[in-house]
Parts: structure tokens; sequence; C-alpha cells
């Protein structure tokens, strides 16, 4: 009796601790590949890698002013288109009733959420790239747009939904035409999750690769429009990694570091403002 | 429409068609409208894209082992397996650690190493994929060739898994990568799946004299089951359409080979590969058409993993995936 006790103590504290393993396991190559993109991006950074533009093929050198700018570009772009659009039909599920349209609309945000990356690009390729027969920044930002709106989409919804209804009837009583009360009390109430979930999926935008490669392509200089072939950091990352030259590996890891740090910003600074706030 | 938006206030709407509230009501509609409308819009133009080689090719396309666009021939069978075997491999690796992890943080640990572990093992998400394809070019791969590899081969050199050349670049350093990026995701949804588990199933365990860890097997995850598997199907999907770092370490060479050394090549890679230099019309639908099958199936397996995480209970993925 008292040995099986012990066996049974031995095998909680074997499982317990091939949890515990698990987790620092989990935790390795985080830790392996900010070291990687930290120390040899360091190696790489300079003045001139946020300033300069690309020397020619094979001359060292140089730098991603344009890569940094083209990414800020497109993804603003895509901010633009895919904030407003997905904030609004978040209200919409929000405040509607559970309508079959409202259980439709829901269900497509979250087939969309799992539509690959990549698919999202073909499709942007086909709708815009072809009909302008240009590759521009507005193609590029409109995928990305479409990454972002199921995600912006649902979080609005499901804080929206956390905010008391009281607050809204109080609003009401109070004559306040009921979209005002939603916009003015309600938006505003769950302001900070919002912006939580919109950073989240501001950070996810922002290191996507696979679908700029064939909407907003690469370019070697400042792009003068956003109707032309521009740069972005993550497409320059990879084709900067796959080059035989040296130098440019160590650009990639450059243009890694910064790119990682932008993310990662975006990422605490998204946690932060919700801080002991949420579940 | 000169109607002042106060109007709305007394629900009249004096002589007025539309009030504040009717016009509030139809912009949040019409941008539902366009989730929805978006999605189908994608289904559709991608399915007008593939169409040449649907009506060249039928279901032949999925079966040809050759790819080759030089003469028009198109079989996506080499990239099929690779895609399926890449993932299958990433989700070997990931699903037992990813569950550890789950159990981890929702049943065992302190409430400050929950929050701090918690957040680092979704900052695994947060690093771009471009990155994490650096890191397999520079890191990885090298440590494959020079350490994990031969290792392998000379303890399990008999299994055809384990035989070949080693390359570093190849089907190992695709499922690697792959099982770290989609390891966040199961990780998460398993979480939230066990934290849905009512706690009075926990607590009539321990009060039955259960230790931590036969209530965690007998009482909890036989509830959670079913969102346990939806967990995986969700990871699955992430690692079946997940295209640049695996790209950038699969090897990129269409060969069907039993060896995990060997390199293979993935559906989305062929696309981000091919398309920019696509040869023709017949060439650019074939790469439309991998596309297409890649969204249908990463769909049908969204499907199928959300009507089982919603078997367990409300769970919150909205927001988060």
């Amino acid at each position: 009796m008292k040995d099986r006790f012990f066996v049974r103590l031995f095998v909680d504290r074997a499982l317990r601790a091939a949890c515990l393993l698990a987790t620092v396991l989990a935790l390795v190559p985080l830790a392996s590949v900010l070291w990687f993109v930290i120390v040899r991006g360091a190696h790489g950074l300079s003045l001139t890698f946020f300033t300069g533009l690309p020397k020619p093929v094979g001359e060292p050198g140089g730098g991603m002013a344009h890569a940094i700018v083209g990414s800020l570009e497109i993804v603003g772009l895509a901010c633009a288109m895919g904030i407003p659009a997905g904030v609004l039909a978040g209200i919409h599920l929000s405040d509607s009733e559970d309508t079959r349209f409202a259980r439709f609309v829901r269900f497509s945000a979250d087939v969309m959420a799992g539509v690959p990356s990549i698919a999202v690009g073909l499709f942007v390729y086909v709708l815009v790239v072809r009909r302008m027969q240009s590759f521009s920044a507005l193609a590029g930002a409109m995928a990305l747009a479409v990454l972002m709106l199921p995600t912006i989409t649902r979080a609005t919804e499901e804080l929206l939904r956390l905010v008391p209804e009281s607050l809204r009837e109080a609003a009401l009583g109070l004559g306040v035409p009921k979209w005002r009360a939603t916009v003015r009390v309600m938006l505003r109430t769950a302001a900070p999750g919002i912006a939580t979930g919109i950073m989240l999926a501001v950070a996810r935008a922002m290191g996507e690769s696979a679908p700029l490669l064939f909407t907003s392509f690469n370019n070697r200089g400042f792009a003068s429009s956003p109707a032309e072939p521009t740069a972005s950091l993550p497409v320059n990352i990879y084709t900067y990694a796959v080059s035989p030259y040296a130098d440019w590996h160590e650009q990639a890891w450059a243009a890694a570091l910064v790119l990682v740090t932008l993310v990662l910003c975006l990422n605490i600074a998204a946690r932060w403002l919700v801080r002991g706030r949420l579940p | 429409m000169t109607v002042p938006a106060r109007s709305g206030s007394l629900g009249l709407g004096y002589g007025s068609k539309l009030s504040g509230d009717a016009v509030f009501s139809r912009i949040t509609r019409f941008f539902a409208l366009v989730v929805i409308v978006g999605l189908g819009a994608m289904a559709l133009e991608m399915a007008a894209a593939s169409a040449p080689t649907l009506r060249a090719f039928g279901f032949d396309f999925v079966l040809g082992r050759v790819w080759d666009p030089l003469h028009r021939v198109f079989g996506a069978l080499p990239f099929i397996y690779g895609t399926l075997v890449s993932s299958l491999l990433a989700l070997v690796i990931a699903v037992p650690v990813s569950f550890g992890v789950a159990i981890y943080l929702s049943e065992l640990a302190a409430s400050w190493q929950r929050d701090l572990l918690g957040f680092l093992v979704e900052l695994l998400a947060a690093v771009p994929s471009v990155v994490y394809g650096l890191w397999g070019v520079f890191a990885l791969a090298p440590w494959l060739r020079t350490s994990v590899e031969p290792a392998l081969a000379k303890s399990f050199g008999f299994l055809p898994l384990f035989q070949g050349t080693t390359h570093g670049f190849g089907m190992l350093a695709g499922g690697v990568v792959l099982s770290i990026m989609i390891l966040p995701t199961i990780s998460s949804v398993s979480r939230e799946v066990l934290r849905s588990v009512p706690s009075s199933l926990r607590e009539g365990a321990l009060a039955l004299g259960a230790t931590r860890s036969e209530m965690v097997r007998l009482a909890v995850l036989p509830y959670a089951r079913s969102g346990l598997l939806g967990a995986v199907l969700l990871g699955l999907g992430r690692a079946l359409g997940e295209t640049m770092a695996i790209t950038m370490v699969i090897g990129n060479r269409p060969d069907i080979s039993a060896s995990l050394f060997a390199p293979s090549y993935t559906m989305a890679s062929v696309i981000a590969n091919e398309f920019t230099e696509a040869t023709g019309e017949l060439h650019l639908a074939a790469l439309a058409e991998i596309g297409l099958l890649l969204f249908v199936l990463t769909i049908a397996l969204n499907i199928a993993a959300r009507l089982l995480v919603g078997r367990v209970g409300r769970v919150a993925l909205g927001g988060r995936l």
C-alpha cells in the first residue's frame, strides 16, 4: 500500500517535471532566434543602414532606407483600409442580435483568419495587380488589410461584448441616440482592449512577407508613388538572405533586427495597454 | 439627408427617412458584408484563375509527379507530398511539447509564472516568418548538418527516414522550423481549452485523493479531448499554409524521397518561388490551382477545428487567431 503511494507520488513528480521541461524547451528557439538576431544584426547595423540606398549588386555597403520607408508606407495604407472596416464590422456583430447574417459574418471572419497568407497574396495579385498591370504598394497594403480584417473584427466584437450593457442603457436613458451611445460610450470604454487587438494585428502584418512577394514586389530605390512596386523589410530580408553575397547576409540580419524590434515593441506595448485588465 | 443627428435621439425622426441610427447601422452592416464578400471573392477569383489547368489536367494535376514548366507539364504531387510530410513532422515534434506547455501553464504553474511564461510563448508567435527563415538558413541548417543529422544517421540509420547525404537543408529542417512556428498556436489554444474545463471536475478529483497529474489525466484531459484535437488541427492548418520560413530551409527540389535529410518542396514554396517568374498562362494557372488547393484544405481544417473546440464550451479564440 505504502509502495503504491510512493510510486504515485513519483509519477506525479515526473509528469510535472516533464511539463516544466516542455515549457523550457519551447522557449529555447525563442532565445536562440533573439540571440542570433541581436548579435549578428548589431554587427551589420550602422547609420548608412538607415539612411542609404542599396549599392549596385556585388558592391558592399549601402543601406535599406527604402525598405524601412516602404514597409511603413505599406503597413500604414493597410491600416487605413483594414482598421475602420474591421472595427465597424465588429460593431455590427456585437450590436446585432444573433441573426443568421451575424453568425455567417462571424463564421466567415473565423475562416478568413485561417487562410494562408500566400493565398491572400495570390488573390490580390489576380484581383488588383493583374488588372492594374503593375505591382504596387497599394496592392501590398490591400493584402495586409485582408489579413488584418478578421482579427480586428473579432477582437472588436469580443471586447464590446465585455462592456456592461448598463452603460449603454444609461446613455440611452439620457436621450443620446443609439449610434452615439455605441461610439462615445461603448467603443470608448472598450478602446484599450480594441487597440491591443489592432496593434497585435498590425504587428503580425508588419512581419508578413509571403503576401507581399507578388503584390508590392520590390524596388531598389524609393517608390515615387503608391502605385509603383515598393520595397519592404520582410521581402528584402528574404532576397538578401538567399543571395550569395556575405555583405547582403549581414544586411539581412540588420534588417531582421530592425523588424523584430518594431514587431516586439508593438507586441509589448499592446499587452501593456491592457495590463491586469483582461483575463 | 439633411437631418441633424439629434433627431434620432427622440426616436421620432421628424419628416426624415434616415435617422443617424439608421445610417450608422447601415454603415456597420456594409462592412460586415465586406467580410463575407471578401472570402467569397477569394474563392471565386482563385477558381477562375486556375480554370485553364483545371480544364487541361483535371484530376491528374493532383496525381502527376512531373513539374516541368518548360514543356508545360504540371503535376503537383511532389508539392502536396512535401507539404503534408513537413506538416506532419512538425506536428510530431510540436504536439507533445505544446500539450506540456498548456498543461503546465493552466494546471501547474504559479500565477506569476503563468503570466511571464505565457507571454514568452506567445512572443514565439510574434517573430516574423522570414526571421525564422533567416535563422533557419544560418543557424538551424548548419547545426542540423554538423550535429543532429550525423547523430540520427548513426543511431537510426537502418530506417529509410534517416539515410542519404546530410545537407542541413531539407525535410527535417523544414519540419523543425514549422514545429517552432505552430507551437504557440497549439499551446495557446490548448491552454484556453483547458481553462474552460469546469473547476468542479478538478476539485472532485483532488477530493478523491488524486495527485495533480492524476487529476489532469483522469478529470481534465478526457473532458477537453475534442478541444485539444481542434487545437492540433488549427496548428496543422497553420503549418500547411506557412510559406517563407519553410521555403528558405526545405531545399526546394520537387522530389519524393523517403529520407528526411533529402530536399523537398511545398505547395506554398512553389507559389512563392515561381509566381513572379511564371512563363505563360498555363504556368500561372497551375500555381493558382495549387493556391486554390491550399485554400480549400486549410479552410476545411479550420472549420473542423473550430467545431471541435466549440464542443468543449465557450472558448474565446476570435481575437487571437
